[in-house]
């Protein structure tokens, strides 16, 4: 694979891959602290 | 016997006659980082021990990089089998609180805005003529995460890693520096003032435990080859967070972190001998580093952006800044920009959020990378 390729290739599945993951991740933890609120011995 | 004692004599001054020029030049460097550690307070816990460590290996025929040589054994143990870096993540994971990030989990994004800089400097690399590895390397110095950035350095471009180091901390204890001009210039007069307002406590003690798992399991599957890097610094969060271990979390964060440290950091500077470290390569790595840093901020701020036009304007850009990984000083440098601005502005706990994202975006992005070039066959 030549340098350009590989770098193009980095650049967008790289970024993608990090955005997607986090994105998914920050969806869970919503959906997560929707289904576990805090108890009212927490609050 | 006069033979015997010239032999005797040549033993006494053999180190002056086998000095190389690099290593007096080297000597020098090794003593600018400890002045830096000492008298700047950069990253003392790490710059004296590699500063310490460069002038150790510098000095001619005391082998300590050789087969047997004490540096030697230290690093192959810790360094070639990337242990150091690991245990270092478990001590963070134990110290860090993702609180503010779970009070807000849409400003995850910001922390892999903050992690841009590594592919677009790693791009750079490559267009200057540096192999894949080791364009690899240099742009996770953009990681801004020392342990980060050694664990791929060791692995695939071992030669680099003094440079790569040196780089990764001296530029995070340089962003106080680095990113208030960046800041300044990328955001208008309006979007510095805008107040996020207070962050309330609404994040359960179950959603905190459950965090550092699902990281783990979810980050792990995407991302495979990353696994111990986000393993071991969920590892320390999970025990901080359920509290029954605290006896391992304290040690993970104290005694465990100072000792790999103290490892960590002379190895590193064992890994500075001026034949190999003063290259003109030296020189582009740390540009490269310095740009990388300067693109994850910039990246972070125009994601904030994004942000703020998605939200109806609740997010500040600045925070975005915080997006990079270097924990807790960029949420610090958010919370003292910000209030230039408007005194009643308190961005802190918004730009803990974005830093701590940064923290778990960077040790991602590491493993989304390693993965990609698993894929590509690359690794």
């Amino acid at each position: 694979m030549d340098n350009w390729t590989f770098g193009i290739t980095m650049i967008v599945v790289g970024m993608g891959g990090t955005l997607l993951t986090l994105w998914i991740l920050s969806l869970l933890m919503s959906f997560m602290k929707r289904i576990f609120p805090m108890t009212k011995e927490e609050k | 016997m006069l033979e015997a004692i010239g032999s005797g004599l040549y033993g006494l001054v053999a180190g002056f006659l086998n000095m190389h020029w690099s290593n007096p030049i080297m000597i020098v460097i090794g003593m600018i980082l400890l002045y830096l550690g000492i008298k700047k307070d950069i990253e003392p816990v790490l710059l004296v021990p590699i500063g310490f460590g460069c002038i150790l290996v510098n000095i001619p025929l005391a082998g300590l990089m050789e087969q047997d040589g004490f540096l030697r054994i230290i690093y192959e143990a810790g360094i070639i089998t990337e242990l150091f870096p690991l245990f270092i993540f478990v001590g963070i994971g134990a110290m860090t609180d993702f609180g503010p990030l779970l009070e807000n989990p849409k400003i995850f994004l910001l922390g892999a805005a903050g992690q841009f800089g590594i592919f677009l400097t790693l791009a750079l690399a490559l267009a200057l003529g540096f192999t894949k590895l080791e364009a690899v390397s240099i742009g996770i110095i953009g990681a801004c995460d020392g342990p980060t950035a050694i664990y791929v350095t060791s692995q695939y471009a071992p030669h680099l890693l003094g440079a790569v180091s040196v780089a990764a901390y001296c530029y995070m204890s340089l962003v106080p520096i680095i990113q208030p001009p960046i800041m300044r210039a990328l955001t208008t007069q309006e979007e510095k003032v805008i107040n996020m307002g207070v962050v309330k406590k609404s994040v359960s003690k179950t959603t905190k435990l459950l965090f550092p798992l699902v990281v783990t399991i979810l980050g792990g599957l995407i991302a495979p080859k990353g696994l111990p890097l986000l393993g071991t610094i969920m590892l320390g969060n999970f025990m901080k967070e359920c509290g029954v271990v605290a006896r391992l979390t304290k040690a993970s964060e104290n005694e465990i972190a100072n000792i790999v440290t103290l490892l960590l950091g002379i190895s590193i500077g064992a890994t500075m001998d001026g034949k190999v470290f003063l290259t003109p390569q030296t020189l582009i790595i740390l540009g490269l580093g310095f740009l990388a840093i300067c693109l994850d901020t910039a990246c972070g701020i125009l994601f904030g952006k994004i942000l703020k036009v998605v939200t109806g304007g609740k997010v500040n850009p600045l925070i975005g800044a915080a997006g990079i990984s270097a924990y807790p000083m960029s949420a610090r440098v958010v919370q003292k920009e910000g209030q230039k601005y408007d005194k009643k502005n308190y961005l802190l706990m918004h730009a803990m959020g974005a830093n701590t994202g940064g923290q778990v975006g960077s040790v991602m992005a590491a493993a989304v990378m390693l993965s990609v070039l698993k894929g590509m066959g690359v690794i």
